[in-house]
């Protein structure tokens, strides 16, 4: 499998806001300063201090919840990595919003025909087999674009070759069940700004295993709600007939 | 010729008039300027109060619908039969004014359809929308016999009720188990978004059986203030003994929820006395075990004033314990910042408000209650009427 994918290295970053800039070009955006993620920014430098950056897009899960969750199947995991949003199909319930661990879908609040915001990782780019907007621009090489399997090996290589530069762990690999976006991270992801807590597996089977059981349990309930009508229902019909006698033996 | 009276001006008029218009005045806003210009909802609180209230407390309080004609039709307990009816249209009305609220709380409702053709049964949500759809239908062909009947169509009743009832009987009690349940598989997706007293996998089960105490507890309600409104007679036995059903049920349900924050081993939680443990315990032990003694009790379940008291205190429990869960535990688990706007309220209020107007029009027009349509609303003496 050739999913795509992309490496932030936080020591790289220097925060010049290049990727910002390429990324509201690219998705024909008014070019604007961006303070958060909203439905008109997919992609977001934040300033943490001392000259320490983090960056906030999608993180293209290889499961993604989001897919999971949409009861119109309106996001679909694409087969080079970006996970994409279907306008014509979306009923705007929000439930993506819920349910992303890394809150990444974005809505217009102020509009009579909303749509679901977030980086589509440049698919239109990818399927004709270039890097992302933000990967290219980026002049210190803090954001690659490669191969996830390629971005992970070189991420193990500059963990293993200065271990004191990073925090230790790579923010993704295992992050809901594993990412296509990669993050080496000086500081933890708490401080980062990202979300820190995200479950270490991935979100979608917590409720398949609930799902996938209604076919067994429905049956079951069906069959005994049926038993209990018919076994009740006898019951009365030999109540009928003990009271028929009883009338009779007082004769 | 048809003569036009005015309508004499009564203070509950002029609320449902201003209401009436406060409400439409908020949808033409809703649907002008979008969702972000009557709620407070952002992007870090998605779902606030139309979901928690509207959605989970409506489709919760409907719970009576499938609860009641399960007792009578399945298992055969024909003395609660009198409840059947007003049941069933408050089901019906509650499963109409959840689609409502949706109309308002979906971004584009237009396509709301859509999970027909657009099939992802992975989704819990896909799960819902059918439900929905499914148990509303259900719900009307349930309703339909009522305006049947007003109209001397007796006929096609009959087999109807050999035929047709057990059948929707046991399909609405089927998809109500899965619509009940499937409201909290909803939230079983995001665990570390929710305070650990809310986020378990047992969300299906806790939301399914304490719908059952709940629903008891709404049909006890219901007659009530049937009785305020219309003068209907309360039949004291049979709320006696739906007391004493909604008691059983509700330890069963305290069980199983506090149970589960054993095993989970958040029971410390509980006695942390801060934000997250008095929200739980207003829901467990105000809203549950509280009344659950209470309707253990026979001199209350004998006293038809405190026993209706009582089934309110289960009610709002349980609105509180839903309301936790989609507003309270979200907010405690992501820190997200939320407190509905004063429009969020007219509206779900407004909501209510349709219902109430509706049920009115269909106990005055439709045999709902066993006597038949209801001619001369409120009683002379309502208190009097209960201890009677």
């Amino acid at each position: 499998m050739s999913i795509y994918g992309l490496l932030f290295d936080q020591t790289m970053c220097i925060g010049c806001g290049a990727c910002e800039q390429a990324c509201q070009a690219e998705h024909d955006q008014e070019p604007h300063k961006v303070t958060r993620l909203d439905d008109n920014s997919y992609n977001w430098v934040q300033d943490l201090g001392d000259d320490v950056y983090s960056r906030h897009f999608c993180m293209s899960c290889e499961d993604p919840t989001c897919v999971s969750v949409c009861p119109v199947a309106a996001f679909t995991k694409t087969e080079l990595g970006p996970v994409i949003w279907d306008e014509s199909k979306c009923m705007g319930c929000r439930y993506c919003m819920l349910a992303c661990p890394f809150e990444i879908p974005k809505f217009e609040w102020y509009s009579v025909n909303p749509r679901i915001e977030k980086c589509d990782m440049c698919i239109h780019r990818l399927s004709e087999r270039l890097p992302t907007a933000c990967a290219s621009i980026c002049p210190t090489g803090a954001t690659t674009f490669g191969l996830r399997e390629d971005l992970l090996r070189e991420a193990h290589r500059r963990l293993d070759e200065d271990p004191e530069r990073y925090t230790g762990r790579i923010y993704g690999e295992y992050e809901a069940g594993g990412t296509a976006v990669l993050m080496l991270l000086s500081r933890d992801p708490a401080a980062s700004g990202l979300p820190a807590n995200v479950p270490q597996e991935s979100l979608p089977y917590l409720t398949w295993n609930i799902l996938e059981k209604l076919p067994q349990v429905i049956p079951v309930w069906g069959v005994f709600l049926g038993g209990m009508y018919w076994l009740t229902d006898r019951k009365n019909a030999v109540a009928d007939i003990e009271g028929y006698k009883r009338e009779h033996d007082d004769d | 010729m048809t003569k036009f009276t005015i309508p004499r001006i009564t203070f509950w008029r002029c609320v449902t008039v201003l209401l009436a218009v406060l409400v439409a005045g908020i949808v033409v806003r809703r649907f002008s300027f979008g969702l972000g210009s009557i709620s407070n909802l952002h992007d870090g609180m998605p779902w606030g109060l139309w979901i928690g209230f509207d959605l989970l407390c409506g489709v919760a309080l409907a719970a009576g619908g499938f609860t009641i004609t399960a007792i009578v039709f399945v298992f055969h307990l024909e003395k609660y039969k009198v409840l059947v009816r007003p049941t069933i249209l408050t089901a019906f009305l509650g499963y109409l004014i959840v689609i409502g609220a949706l109309l308002v709380d979906l971004g584009r409702p237009w396509n709301i359809w859509h999970p027909m053709i657009f099939w992802n049964p992975h989704s819990v949500m896909f799960e819902v929308g059918w439900c929905v759809m499914l148990y509303t239908t259900v719900l009307f062909l349930e309703f339909l016999p009522f305006v049947l009947e007003r109209f001397g169509i007796h006929r096609p009743l009959r087999l109807w009720h050999r035929y047709l009832t057990p059948v929707l009987v046991l399909a609405g009690v089927l998809l109500s188990t899965m619509h009940q349940s499937s409201l909290g598989t909803l939230y079983v997706i995001a665990p570390q978004k929710l305070h650990a007293l809310w986020s378990t996998q047992a969300l299906p089960i806790l939301f399914f059986v304490s719908a059952i105490p709940l629903g008891l507890a709404m049909v006890s309600v219901e007659s009530y203030l049937s009785l305020r409104a219309f003068g209907k007679r309360l039949h004291p036995e049979i709320l006696r003994d739906v007391g004493k059903a909604t008691a059983v049920m509700l330890l069963f349900y305290l069980t199983i929820r506090i149970e589960d924050i054993i095993v989970r081993g958040e029971f410390g939680n509980i006695f942390a006395f801060d934000a997250a443990s008095w929200f739980f315990l207003g829901e467990f032990v105000i809203g549950g075990l509280v009344p659950m003694f209470l309707l253990f009790r026979r001199d209350i379940r004998e006293n038809p004033l405190a026993l209706m008291g009582t089934q309110a205190l289960v009610v709002l429990g349980m609105i509180f314990n839903r309301m936790n869960v989609a507003v309270t535990a979200f907010q405690l688990g992501t820190g997200a910042d939320y407190i509905p706007s004063w429009m969020e309220f007219v509206l779900s209020i407004g909501m209510v408000a349709i219902g109430m107007i509706l049920f009115s029009y269909c106990v005055r027009n439709l045999p709902v209650f066993e006597e038949g349509p209801v001619e001369d609303p409120r009683p002379a003496d309502p208190i009097a009427e209960m201890t009677r």
